[in-house]
């Protein structure tokens, strides 16, 4: 095969990057990792994301794809070792449902309770427990989300439940308890014990301290 | 075997309008069930508890939430008829962009044209036609967002065709003057079958806006 080349401008501390670098790294993908400085992108950041202008962005021999789960669907079905989404169209559109719900929903809506003011903070928080209730749910009924085999959700579950606990830390506030989402928290704990997940987060006092700084300058 | 298809939609919908094209577009025989959003039916609550929404697909008695999520699935499925998304990973990869792009900017920004007056509605008039013209721009020279065939970016924007009247009207704009390219790709789209048939008439939803307006005491 001829000589492909792989780029991914990322930024540290965004989960969404680190689903990418996932995803690649379960494919046994060769690439560069281009760390980017969003008060300061670079010129290549805002050729290949004029749209949104944001990270993740993926390099395939020149061709650019943006948004993360959009990547990763194309990563799933370049390289065809170690499928990422469920065979079974069924399952698959379970698997996009719920990848989509974590993404968006559960991780932005603890975000933004975490950042609400005063008289817009209990609705929000009221929101993000609201998520959270659905994934409970889902999980007491199914066993799983999405499809029966390991993939992109279960990737993305672990991504984003360490991100919400960190923030959840830093704001010093508890939406996401164990006590309240005791299945929730089992199936998290349980997921896939993966070297390739786990290597790719961040040191918490590290991501800690970005939090502290972004929940700090309102 | 004999498969089972219902299309729990609201006529109005964008959403629900994009799987009843790709329903059409497959030849697809379905049952279509019109639900009263203020009084949702039991059927709906229980395939879709999540978000409550519409437009759920149910085949074989299990639903699949979101339209776009839907109308990959249609085409998955029944996947030797009239492809919809195309067969290249990067071209796929584009389609699903654009189509995020339109579900992201499209109906927000509409919806603030025909909510809002004065200054608002000024730059909310702004900020729509402006992701219109992107799209437009995207377009290009093509026939369609696929290139010379209908599809999946195609489907995911032509409904809100069906809405352009009343973006139109409440807003005081010429939508065929600001991106005269869309239009033309609107008249094309409009005379395939499975498109035409899937749309209400602008009118009619024109007085369905002018109703949710008096609800919500807009004007």
């Amino acid at each position: 095969m001829a000589h492909e080349e792989v780029k991914l401008f990322g930024m540290w501390s965004s989960p969404f990057v680190r689903i990418v670098e996932v995803a690649l790294k379960i494919k046994g993908v060769q690439y560069e990792y281009i760390e980017e400085d969003l008060q300061n992108k670079s010129s290549q950041l805002l050729k290949y994301n004029p749209i949104h202008k944001k990270v993740p962005v993926l390099l395939h021999n020149g061709k650019p794809i943006a948004e993360s789960l959009v990547i990763v669907e194309y990563i799933d079905e370049t390289w065809k070792d170690n499928p990422i989404l469920p065979q079974d169209s069924f399952e698959r559109a379970q698997a996009r449902f719920w990848a989509k719900f974590i993404v968006v929903k559960w991780l932005l809506s603890l975000w933004k309770a975490c950042r609400c003011v005063e008289n817009e903070r209990e609705k929000a928080m009221e929101e993000a427990s609201e998520n959270l209730k659905i994934l409970e749910n889902e999980l007491k009924d199914k066993g799983f989300l999405g499809g029966e085999t390991i993939g992109l959700v279960e990737i993305a579950a672990k991504i984003i439940a360490y991100w919400v606990g960190v923030i959840q830390e830093v704001a010093g506030v508890e939406i996401m308890s164990r006590q309240k989402f005791p299945v929730l928290f089992k199936w998290i704990d349980e997921l896939f014990s993966c070297n390739v997940v786990n290597e790719s987060l961040p040191p918490k006092d590290k991501l800690a301290a970005r939090f502290r700084s972004l929940l700090g300058s309102r | 075997m004999a498969d089972e298809v219902v299309l729990l939609d609201f006529w109005p919908s964008p959403f629900g309008m994009r799987v009843r094209i790709a329903l059409a577009e497959k030849g697809i025989k379905y049952e279509y069930k019109e639900e009263d959003l203020r009084n949702k039916s039991p059927l709906l609550l229980k395939m879709n508890p999540v978000h409550k929404q519409i437009p759920v697909l149910i085949h074989n008695g299990k639903p699949v939430n979101e339209s776009l999520i839907a109308v990959q699935y249609i085409d998955e499925v029944w996947k030797d008829k009239s492809p919809i998304l195309p067969s290249d990973p990067y071209q796929r990869a584009l389609a699903r962009f654009w189509a995020d792009y339109i579900d992201k900017k499209i109906y927000v920004s509409g919806k603030k044209v025909w909510q809002t007056k004065g200054e608002e509605q000024e730059e909310a008039k702004k900020e729509f036609i402006g992701h219109l013209k992107m799209l437009e721009g995207e377009l290009g020279d093509k026939a369609f967002f696929g290139g010379e065939c209908f599809g999946f970016v195609d489907v995911a924007l032509v409904p809100f065709y069906s809405w352009f009247y009343a973006y139109e009207t409440c807003g005081s704009f010429s939508i065929e003057a600001e991106c005269p390219k869309l239009m033309a790709w609107v008249k094309r789209c409009m005379q395939r079958d499975s498109v035409a048939k899937s749309l209400p008439d602008q009118h009619k939803v024109y007085d369905f806006v002018l109703q949710l307006k008096k609800k919500f005491g807009i004007e």
